[in-house]
């Protein structure tokens, strides 16, 4: 019994770990190879997560839709609306340098926060969405349904990290990263950066979404105070950051390993007295936000580095 | 003849790559001296080092008798050195006589309002702008403010970048006089310049820097009568 | 018209004084350290908490405490400054931006962990408003905050142009390397920015605290208007920053007015929107601000 638990506790935490992972290859997209500092991830992945209830749930009078189409259909729009979304974003401020950028991104994920707050006709507001299906639901259920998630999850991962990969290496890849590496000379060899730098925000963007659209299946619920977004937010960048930004792989490792690392103080913050307990979430953050510090200073190029060096400091 | 700035086996450069390689370099008091040599020479590089501006990896360098090989910046201007760079050379939003006023930060002079008048005494232009912005100035004016600030701390050497890059033939006859004025108040002047001609006209010691290297050292007049130098160096230079 | 000023254009006043003076600080730091600052609005609610902690002991007026609340929020910035940015340098600023918002989150979950995740309040109980001309009516804290903050404005105007520590400040913001050729201090301008950008986060802070309670998101939501009002004021005019905060203040404040017809001209809860289109308009159009302020 206890290890059945412990097995099906493992299946949650890798559950997660892959809706993760599926953000921190976003983020590497955006960051790793296009330089894009965004820090309004929780926004797209909302975006992603509200579309997909939407269009998978059953009719209801409390929100938009539900439009009751099987999942696919729902994790499809939910990274062509969060691609648009970021198209939108993107449209506007991506040309803006770094830091600029930087301090846009934060407005963006607080309008869309507020939008899903306050447009109840659309997203039944603060009470959130419910009944949201998980794929094959009406065939298993329970625990084995988990497992059947947790499949699908990290098949979504595999797609993913394949197109990233194919990014990558393609012609489209490497000019990105030259501009990333140095935007002037790559302006000067006639590239439009900004064209570029438009395409990796929504292909970014899009990951995200679909990021959401896993998370709401997999919770089944939807509301906006469900996740913390500057957690989600923070976690995602220390993850990139850890596993190594501009390696697809570290991504995926980095986003394992940090929410192992996550999952694991829960656990054992868990068995303190109540008293405790909240407050340790709050230690855990701490030591989060600390151990991205040390991965600044002292271990910047990740579990698993970029292969061609880069050469980007100044 | 003792030298107030003697530089011994400079080498530098950035990031470990060698710009400037073993250049000695004699300036004595109260003279004028030149350096020029073609462009990426390491001629600011070398002006850059004796000031603790780029980091040296070779050579020693004293001024006024006492070795200041590994001095910072900071502790070289209360010596008695101060430099004007070559571009972006006064604070642009901060008024002339802000501009001035920081000059005296480094090395706090007794009488400020004497020093002041003294700087002000050499730019006469200026004291009609001293609430202006230094960036809304001409070229010429804010190499004014520029050579006005390094003047602030009543330095005993002064090094120049280029004073004259970028200004009217007319504002280079000013500056010019301007160099013979400082240095009638007692102030060695150590600069890099382009106009090699002319500088060397009013130079009393010339240096020609090629590669990172000594190539030749003379007095002015013989500098402009060698050559070598006059072939590869001011063949090109306005009469 | 009096509706407009009681309701409107005096908490425009006094959630533009907040803002304009932990923009100060944002704005300095980005002209001298080049980097745009996330964990300031956390620096705020340390400050805060500072105060709300020493108003437990000592039973004084929470403004005669600021000191407490500065003295904490100075510490913090100095710690942070010393062991978390100073080693990033040397590096792309960027990399400092992903750092200050890890620091956000450092500060925020010391709050939550030593003064509880829930609001409290400085000071319990209602006042009624002072009136004058029979019409015009404004709190006691409001009054005290916009005073307050003219009053930091003028002392901050004659420190950055008259005392010798302003004047070497405004040079590195303009030149560092041409600071550095002068002999200046880098590394003592750049601790006096935290010193000045702490102490009026902490001001900031505990005014936004009083106003409405202290909670440990206090000063990340207030983050976006903040920088709005650094780039409003252009960057590395701290100046422009408080005359940025007001005008930021006055807008959020004021869009919600009922211009047009009888309904909000935008409504209430997409007030921080506003913040976040006047930042874009300006980034995009007029980047170096309204005062001329530096680009990136
Ligand atoms: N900050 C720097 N980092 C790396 N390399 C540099 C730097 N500054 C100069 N260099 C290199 O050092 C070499 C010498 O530059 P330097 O500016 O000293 O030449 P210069 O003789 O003053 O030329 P100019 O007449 O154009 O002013 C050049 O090849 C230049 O590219
Ligand atoms: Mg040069």
């Amino acid at each position: 019994m206890e290890l059945t638990g412990l097995f099906f506790y493992l299946v949650s935490v890798l559950i997660a770990g892959g809706i993760y992972a599926v953000l921190c290859l976003a983020l590497n997209v955006q960051w790793g190879m296009g330089g894009l500092f965004n820090a309004g991830i929780a926004g797209f992945f909302a975006v992603g997560a509200y579309t997909s209830a939407i269009v998978t749930t059953a009719v209801s009078t409390k929100h938009l839709g539900g439009f009751e189409l099987p999942i696919p259909f729902g994790l499809v729009a939910a990274m062509i609306v969060a691609g648009v979304t970021g198209w939108v974003v993107a449209k506007i401020c991506v040309r803006l340098k770094s830091d600029y950028l930087a301090m846009a991104s934060v407005g963006i994920a607080e309008i869309l926060r507020l939008v899903i707050v306050n447009e109840s006709w659309l997203t039944n507001g603060s009470l959130g969405i419910a009944g949201v299906p998980r794929p094959f639901g009406d065939l298993v259920q329970g625990r084995e349904a988990d497992l059947l998630y947790l499949a699908m999850v990290w098949l979504c991962v595999l797609a993913v990290y394949i197109l990233c990969q194919r990014l990558y290496v393609s012609p489209w890849g490497r000019t990105l990263r030259a501009i990333r590496d140095n935007e002037d000379s790559a302006r000067a060899a006639g590239k439009d950066v900004d064209w570029f730098r438009l395409q990796t925000f929504v292909i970014g963007c899009a990951i995200m979404g679909l990021a959401g659209a896993l998370s709401a299946h997999y919770f089944k619920f939807l509301s906006p105070s469900a996740t913390e977004p500057l957690l989600v937010t923070f976690l995602v960048w220390v993850m990139l950051m850890a596993g190594g930004s501009g390696n697809n792989k570290g991504a995926i490792v980095g986003a394992l390993a940090i929410w192992f690392i996550w999952s694991a103080t829960e656990i054992i913050t868990s068995r303190l007295p109540p008293e405790w307990i909240t407050r340790s979430s709050y230690i855990r953050m701490l030591l989060v936000g600390l151990l991205l510090q040390f991965v600044l200073q002292k271990f910047r190029s990740g579990l698993i580095p970029e292969k061609s060096p880069k050469i980007r400091s100044d | 003849m003792s030298a107030l700035l003697s530089v011994a086996g400079l080498t530098a450069g950035y990031g470990g790559v060698p710009i400037i390689e073993g250049v000695n370099l004699d300036v004595a008091e109260h003279e004028i001296s030149v350096i020029i040599g073609p462009n990426g020479a390491g001629k600011s590089t070398l002006l850059k080092t004796i000031f603790a501006l780029t980091a040296r990896s070779e050579g020693e360098i004293s001024f006024a008798g006492k070795e200041i090989t590994g001095l910072r910046t900071a502790q070289l201007v209360p010596l008695g050195i101060s430099m004007v760079p070559q571009s972006r050379n006064v604070f642009p939003t901060l008024t002339v006589d802000e501009n001035l006023d920081v000059g005296t930060y480094a090395a706090p002079p007794k009488d400020k309002e004497k020093v002041r008048e003294n700087v002000l005494s050499l730019f006469p232009d200026l004291r009609g702008k001293l609430d202006q912005a230094a960036g809304e100035l001409s070229g010429g004016q804010r190499q004014m403010v520029a050579m006005g600030r390094a003047l602030m701390s009543e330095p005993k050497l002064l090094l120049l970048d280029e004073p004259t890059a970028g200004l009217s033939p007319a504002y280079l006859e000013i500056i010019f006089d301007l160099l013979l004025d400082i240095r009638k108040r007692g102030v060695t002047i150590l600069m890099v310049e382009q106009n090699a001609k002319q500088a060397l006209r009013i130079a009393d010691n010339g240096h020609v820097l090629v590669s990172g290297k000594n190539f030749v050292s003379g007095t002015g007049e013989a500098l402009l009568n060698d050559d070598a130098v006059r072939r590869s160096f001011l063949g090109g230079a306005a009469a | 018209m009096i509706d407009f000023i009681n309701l409107y254009l005096v908490p425009g006043l006094t959630i533009g004084s907040v803002y304009a003076l932990g923009a100060v600080g944002i704005s300095m730091i980005f002209g001298i350290l080049r980097f745009a600052h996330f964990a300031h609005g956390d620096l705020m609610t340390i400050g805060g908490y500072g105060v709300l902690t020493a108003v437990w002991f000592i039973p004084l007026h929470p403004l005669l405490l600021l000191p407490v609340g500065m003295a904490l929020a100075i510490g913090a910035a100095l710690a942070v400054d010393e062991f978390f940015y100073k080693p990033l340098r040397k590096l792309p600023t960027i990399y400092t931006v992903i750092a200050s918002f890890g620091v956000a989150l450092i500060f925020r979950s010391l709050a939550q962990l030593f003064w509880s995740s829930g609001n409290q309040v400085f000071v319990s109980g209602v006042r009624p408003p002072m009136v004058f001309f029979d019409t015009f009516r404004i709190s006691e804290l409001h009054l005290q905050v916009i005073i307050l903050t003219l009053i930091i404005a003028v002392a901050l105007h004659f420190f950055l142009t008259r005392s010798k520590l302003g004047r070497a400040m405004r040079a590195v913001s303009d030149e560092p390397e041409l600071a550095a050729v002068a002999g200046l201090d880098t590394e003592r301008v750049v601790r006096w920015t935290w010193v000045i950008g702490a102490a009026l986060a902490a001001t900031a802070g505990v005014f936004a605290g009083m106003d409405t309670s202290m909670h440990p998101n206090l000063g990340w939501n207030l983050l976006l208007a903040m920088f709005a009002a650094a780039v409003l004021g252009g960057i590395g005019k701290p100046m422009g920053a408080i005359a940025g905060g007001l005008i930021i203040g006055i807008a959020e404040e004021t869009a919600t007015f009922t211009w047009l017809s009888d309904e909000p001209l935008i409504s209430p809860s997409y007030k921080s929107a506003v913040a976040f289109f006047i930042m874009v308009a300006l980034l995009l159009f007029r980047p170096q601000g309204l005062f001329k302020g530096r680009l990136l």
